[in-house]
Formats: structure tokens, sequence, C-alpha cells
């Protein structure tokens, strides 16, 4: 019994680990999506970005880790911006159909690039001693990287729905979601609004693949592994909500790290199955407006 | 409202609609004469050729979809799966090898699969219509990996027997059966397709894909046309999958998953969408640039088929078909 | 007489929104009737509930008597409803003709043929045609409905639903947009709709509807406010006030 329970409290850890990374690095999908209608199939390049600045970093140089994480969200979202005004820009008119084409292509210019660059192998995450080792909480022992990860998180989504909720960005861009055309007749530049939104969603994404390095590791196919993961969690959770994927993403990382311990032999078999179940059951996602 | 190019429609060839000439022009045979053609000039590339014949027949299913009806995919990679292993399974473990039962159980195995995805993913738009195409080849790629004493697992499914085909002819070593057969299925699927395309139901696809709100208040079956349509290219995708299988006698986990279904895309996107023989054109140029290049710039090819599609869909959405057409509607310009 | 439309007590709400309240509406056979109101009035909305885009909260909907409320929207268009929209709704794509000879194979039943080419369908094509040529669009029939200018667009919202030879006909302000000289051309085309055809518009141009309708009907905050000739409808004091007075005062 005792030997389940541990078990069953390391899968919940582990989960909440998980899906707090995949909330971060999803949300920004979920908000562009949302805002500019704009189906980013390449979100998971700005992921991966952000892991091998991370993994780079530490391997390479002396920066601190803590900075390597600034780093990674900074130099990810500057980079979405140049991207953003130069290539994206010129498609959110464009039909759903060269926007999937188009990131498709990003994607594989990305995977070619950290092929080049980095090798097939996956990056080696070397952490700073500090935060290697266990972390007693509640009379168990976690390793302490991932209570960091979970805090670093859970600190991160709390500013974005502050964010969102409280400031005058937040206003705008709730107010873009439900009509764009109604938030630029009162006078909101929707392209500054999309830039900046883009940006901030593009530099959490940096920030969650570095933070979850060592949780998916970092290599050359990233992008195309992990897309299945981001459709589900912006799909599940429905576009334009903030509540929504985080549900949609914990579901994911509990489920599939549960699945990893307890039937490895069925892979992401039953989140794929259940996921499929759910969207015929509700095909506006859980928590998606009906139209 | 329109996912498509202005290119791929009205006046682009082989659009369909009623006032379109059905009958075939001279220019269609030349890909049947090129094919035959290449059968006794290049008898060192048939196994190549066949290899593109069988990625034109792949297409030819997407463009049906994709460019007439508007379906956007990622997991057309399903239906060439489920044909190419069951084309696989019956061969090489259960002793059914006469081709052309192999082949009409993997139709059938596909259309099936079609029909009942369809019935449930096309009810769904957008990104979450992306997401379940996707995570349908997915679970099959699950299914395929781990049930490795039916599928072979990562090895992949190798001694897959398959008789002469009508008993008379045995694939060969050089690739002359395997060509010519490839191109004989390729040609009855192009004949049923182009009909297909140039009926009423094929106008009605276009109408879908124009703007589905309209034809659900002329009072069109939107859903039940879209499942049809869906199953038809299900169907096709499964031969053509069911082909490679045949051809090389082996099929392993990379009929499946993300990449198939986005280098299809890619090579139906490359040659042009809509216009029928984009999906000849397409990957006829894409597998003879990846035989050549993708062997000894592994890493540049990747970011070479990235960077066209991206310039694709930037400056030339026709693909290379609308690029031919634009350019003989200049030449017609300045000669008139 | 028999209405060919009628709403009872039709009632639709977004939570605590209340678009349609309690609507009692007919349409008798031929009629030339007009759905008026200021904007938000829920001129469109009761629209879409009596095609079927939307479900109502409670109430009916009968057409030719016989009751349609839960049928989907195109069982609908098979019974005789057709209709346009507020905002072109076309095949941008496709020839004119096309746009017409899709509507009038659906309504042959002809439209899901998967091997006989669409263009050996002489009876559908030829009716497309004529269809055409009465709206003065025959010059245009093989042009890509992109092309063409926005005042034909709109002629063409018309003729695709003249191709289901509609029994009720729904124009949603038909001549939105289109500017002041090439609106003539709406109006006598409007004018032409056969008589057999029991038509509802709504139209914010009240030139237009004066002209055009026999029998007005206000709607005002989702709830009728009045129905009668366009002499009462003019006389009324309460409509003056929640629309025309706006409008004109």
């Amino acid at each position: 019994m005792e030997a389940f329970l541990s078990s069953l409290v390391s899968v919940a850890f582990h989960g909440l680990a998980y899906g707090m990374i995949l909330y971060v690095i999803s949300v920004g999908l979920a908000v562009t999506m949302g805002l500019m209608g704009f189906a980013n199939l390449a979100h998971g390049v700005f992921a991966m970005a952000g892991g091998y600045i991370l993994t780079s970093s530490l391997q390479h140089t002396s920066i601190p880790f803590p900075a390597a994480l600034v780093l990674a969200f900074v130099a990810v979202a500057a980079g979405s911006v140049v991207l953003e005004r130069l290539l994206y820009a010129r498609l959110y008119s464009a039909g759903e159909l060269e926007q999937v084409l188009f990131t498709i292509g990003l994607i594989f210019m990305a995977v070619a690039v950290a092929r080049l660059i980095f090798g097939t192998l996956q990056a080696p995450v070397i952490l700073p001693d500090y935060i290697k080792g266990q972390y007693a909480l509640f009379g168990r022992e976690f390793p302490t990287y991932r209570v960091f990860l979970i805090a670093v998180s859970g600190v991160m989504i709390a500013a974005l729905w502050f964010g969102v909720e409280r400031t005058r960005w937040g206003a705008m861009v709730r107010a873009a979601v439900d009509n764009r055309a109604m938030a630029q007749s009162v006078g909101i530049n929707t392209r500054r609004l999309f830039t900046l939104t883009f940006a901030l969603g593009s530099g959490l994404a940096g920030l969650g693949g570095a933070l979850g390095a060592e949780i998916v590791a970092i290599q050359p196919t990233y992008p195309l592994e992990q897309l299945v993961f981001y459709l589900i969690v912006v799909a599940v959770g429905g576009q334009g909500s903030l509540r929504g994927p985080l549900v949609a993403a914990l579901l994911i990382g509990f489920s599939d790290t549960a699945l990893k311990y307890w039937l490895p032999q069925f892979g992401a078999f039953f989140i794929y199955v259940a996921t499929i179940a759910l969207l015929l059951w509700r095909p506006m996602g859980l928590f998606g407006r009906r139209v | 409202m329109s996912a498509l190019p202005p290119a791929a429609a009205a006046g682009a060839a082989h659009a369909g609609g009623y006032v379109a000439d059905p009958r075939v022009r001279w220019q269609e045979w030349l890909p049947w004469l090129l094919a035959a053609a290449a059968f006794f000039a290049a008898p060192d590339y048939l196994s190549l050729g066949a290899r593109i014949l069988i990625f034109i027949l792949f297409a030819l299913s997407l463009d049906l979809i994709l460019g007439y009806a508007g379906i956007i995919t990622l997991g057309h990679s399903a239906f060439f799966g489920v044909g190419a292993y069951v084309a696989g399974i019956l061969g090489a473990k259960l002793g059914v090898t006469d081709p052309l039962v192999q082949l009409a159980a993997a139709a059938a195995a596909a259309g099936v699969l079609g029909v009942l995805t369809g019935a449930i993913i096309l009810r769904t738009t957008g990104l979450t219509l992306l997401m379940l195409t996707l995570a349908i080849t997915l679970v099959f790629l699950e299914i395929a990996n781990k049930a490795t004493s039916i599928t072979g697992g990562a090895d992949g499914l190798a001694g897959v027997v398959v008789a002469p085909v009508l008993g008379l002819f045995r694939f060969d070593l050089y690739g002359k059966t395997a060509y010519l057969y490839a191109l004989a299925v390729l040609f009855v699927c192009w004949w049923l397709v182009r009909r297909l395309i140039y009926s009423p139901f094929g106008a009605s696809l276009t109408g879908i894909r124009e703007n589905a709100v309209r034809m659900h208040a002329i009072g069109a079956p939107v859903y039940f046309r879209m499942v049809a349509v869906y199953a038809i290219s299900a169907t096709i995708a499964g031969i053509a999958g069911a082909l490679l299988t045949q051809t090389h006698q082996f099929v392993g986990l990379n009929v499946l998953g993300l990449e198939p279904s986005g280098e299809l895309l890619i090579m139906l996107i490359l040659g042009g969408v809509g216009r029928l023989y984009g999906a000849f054109v397409g990957p006829f140029v894409y597998l003879i640039a990846q035989d050549y290049l993708a062997k000894q710039f592994p890493e540049y090819w990747y970011f070479g088929i990235g960077l066209i599609l991206v310039l694709v869909v930037l400056f030339a959405r026709g693909g290379i078909l609308g690029i031919v057409d634009a350019a003989r509607a200049r030449l017609r310009r300045r000669s008139a | 007489m028999n209405a060919v439309l009628e709403t009872r007590a039709l009632c639709k709400s977004f939570g605590a929104l209340v678009v349609a309240d309690s609507v009692g509406f007919r349409l008798a056979p031929g009629a030339r009737h007009a759905l008026i109101g200021p904007n938000g009035a829920g001129k469109t909305t009761l629209l879409n509930l009596i095609t079927g885009r939307i479900e109502p909260s409670s109430g009916e909907i009968l057409l030719a008597g016989e009751p349609v409320t839960g049928l989907r929207p195109a069982a609908r268009v098979k019974r005789g409803l057709g209709r346009t929209f507020q905002i072109n709704t076309l095949f941008r794509q496709l020839a004119v003709i096309d746009n017409v000879a899709l509507a009038i194979a659906e309504r042959d039943g002809v439209a899901g043929g998967m091997f006989r080419p669409a263009s050996r369908q002489r009876a559908v094509i030829d009716e497309a045609l004529a269809l055409l040529a009465t709206l003065g669009l025959a010059e245009d029939a093989r042009a890509r409905v992109a092309d063409l200018p926005y005042g034909k667009q709109r002629l063409v919202e018309i003729a695709i639903a003249l191709g289901l030879k509609p029994k009720v006909l729904l124009l949603d302000e038909p001549a939105a947009g289109v500017p002041s000289l090439e609106s003539h051309r709406i109006l006598e085309v409007l004018d032409d709709l056969p008589r057999d055809i029991a038509i509802l518009i709504i139209e914010h141009d009240m030139d237009l509807v004066f002209r055009f309708a026999q029998r007005i009907t206000v709607l005002s905050q989702g709830a009728v406010l009045t129905e009668g000739t366009p002499a009462e409808i003019a006389a009324d004091a309460a409509v003056r006030q929640v629309y025309l007075g706006e409008r004109h005062g």
C-alpha cells in the first residue's frame, strides 16, 4: 500500500511538472490562435530554441543558470518579433492552408538548422549543483530541480493571468479576442498588440522549452514531435482561453506520466484516443465558446 | 473565406464545374507518354519511377480533399500507412499473396477507416480538425510501433510475399513489373478521380471549399458529401500505400505519422493545389530532387524543402503549374 | 388565409441577453412583407431562427402550415425556404453560372452525381442561363464572381436563392452597400420577382421598403412592436419614436 501511495505521489508530482511546462509552452499558441486566428504550427520551434539557448549556455559559457533562463525568454521573444514582422504578419489575412504550409516550412527549416549546429543527439542539460539532488517536502523527497521548475512555472502563470486580467495590455487583448473590428474601432492598435502578444507567447515558449529541457529532451525533431501535444492543449482547452489550456495541459501531464509509469507498452496511444473521444463529445473543447 | 489561392479556382485548369469541358485534352496524355518512354529509356531508374507513380497517386488522393473540398489535414498518412500495413500483413503473415486481393483489402480497410474517422473529425474545423487528423495517424503509428508481433515494430515488416500479377507477371529484380503495375493502377485511379471532379459531386465539393455556409443555405448535405469524399480519398491513399509495400516487399514505420503527411503536403503544394496535375508534377520534381540531393546534402535538403514551402506560400501560391499558367497567359497577351 | 410562414411565440436568449422575445409573425402567400427596426432589434436573428442557423430557446416555426422547428437548415430549404445574406456569401472563385447551377442542381436532386460530367446536366445549365438572363447577368455567366462589381455580386446573391425556386424567400438587406447609382437594378429585380413567391425583406433603406412592401412588421428589442400597411406604419407614433424618428428626425 505504501509503495503504491508513494508511486501515486511521484506520478502526481512529475505529472504536475510536465503539465506546467506544457502549459507555459502552449499558452502562447492558444492566445495567438484566439487573438490573431493564426495557426502557428511552428510554435514548438520557439520552445526548442529556448531549450538550445539554455543547454548551450550552461555547457559552453559561464552564464549562471537563472540568467540563462532569462536569456532564453528574452532572446526567443526578440527573435520572434523579427519573424512576426517580416513573415507572419504577411499571412494574417491569408487562408488557413497558407498558414499551415508556411509554418510547416518553418519547422522543416528549423529542424535542419538545429541539426547543422547541434547535431542529431539530444542536448545535455548540465545543471548547477545547487539545483541537483533531492528536496524534502511533506516528509517525502522530491527532485529539487522539478520543485524549482514547478515554482517558476507557477509564478509565470500567475504573472500572466494577472497581466491579462489586470493590466491595460490584458484588457486590450481580451477586447481584441472578443471582437477585433470593435477593438480597432475604439482605437486599439491591433498591429502593435499582435506583435507584443506574439513576442510574449513565443518568449514563454522559449522559457518553457528551457525549463523543461530535462523533461522533454532538446533535439532537432522537437518541434515535429511535440506539435501534437500543443495542438491538443489548445483544441481541448479552447482557443483564446487561458484557463482551459491549463486544465488540458495538466490532464495531459498527469495522464502521460501515469501511462508511462503503469502502462509503458501503450505509449501515447490512450492520450490520442481520449482526446478524440473528448472532442467527439465537445467539439469546441472543454472551455471553448459555443457559437 | 476560401482557403485556396485564386489561381487554383475558376479559369485554372481542371477546376470542374457546370461549364467545364470534361473531354481529355491532348496535354493530359503527356504524363502517360513520359511514363511509357521512361520505361524504355531509363531502365535503371524504374524503382525510383515506381516510387514517383505511387506518390502521384497518394498526392492525387490528397488533392481531392484538400484542393477540391478544402479539407486541410496533417494526417493523410493514416490511410496510406494502414493500406501499406494491410498489404504487408496479408503478404508476410497471412499468406494472402495475390497482389490485387491485397490491394482490394488495403483499399477497403482504408476506406472504412476514412468513413469512421471522417464522420468524427469533419464535425470540427480549424486547429481542432488539424489536431484530430494528426492524432489519428499518430494512433496508428503507436499501434504499428508497439504491436511488434504483427507489424514488426521499429524494424518493419520484411519478407512481404507478393505473387505474380494476375498469375502472369512476376515482380522482377529490375522493377519492370512493379513499375508497369503501379502505372496501371495509377491510370485507373486517375481516370476515376478525373470523372469525379468533373461531375456534379465534384462541383459541389468546390462549393463547400468556397463557402460552406452558402452550401448549407442551398440545402446541400455538406457533412455527408465531405465524409463521402474523405472516404474516397482515404481509399485511394490506402491503395497507394499498398502499392508501396508491394513494390518494396517491405513496410516500415515511415509510412505513418506527421512526416510523411508533411512531405505529401509539400509535394502537392509544389506542384499546385486543386489542379489535378499538380499532384503529378509535385511528386515528380520532389522525388527526383530528393534522389539527387537528399543523400549528398541531408541537412540542406530539409532546409531547402522548408524554404521552398515558405517561398511558395509567400510568392507562388499556385505552385509550379501556377507559374506555368501565368507564364502562358503572359505569352498569349504579348502575342495578341 | 393560410400563412406560408409563421412563427409562434419564438424566443431566443443568449444568457441574460434576449434577442427574440415571443415573436409571432405570419407571412401570407405571395406577400411582399418588410421587417424593419433599429440596429440590434433582432432582425437577422429572426432570419437565422427561421432558416435554422440558430435554434430557438422556445416557440414554433411553421412552413406551409407544418412545424419545422427542429429541422436542419438543409431540410427547410428542401421545403421551399430560400434566403440571401446581408454580407455576400458566394462561391467567390467559381463562375457566376456555377454559383447558380449548384443551387439548381441541389433542388433537382442531381448534385450528388459522381460519374456523369456536370456539363451534361443540360436542364440545370439551361435553367441557370435563363435565370441569369432574367437578372441581366447573361453576359457575366462565365466570369468569376470575385471579379464582378459589387452591385452584380448582390444580384448573384439573389440569383442563387431564386435557383432554389423557393416558396418563401428571405432577403437580408439585398441593397446593402450598393452605391445608389446601381441600386435601381436591385429594385427592378425585386419588382420583377415571381408573384407566387412570398417575400420577407429586411432593409434599412426606407424608400425601398415603402416602395416594395405591402405590409411592414416593426421589431424593437427582439419583440414585434407593431405591424400594418406602409401607410399605417408611417403614421404610427410609437414607430416614429423608436425608429423613423431616429432615422429621419
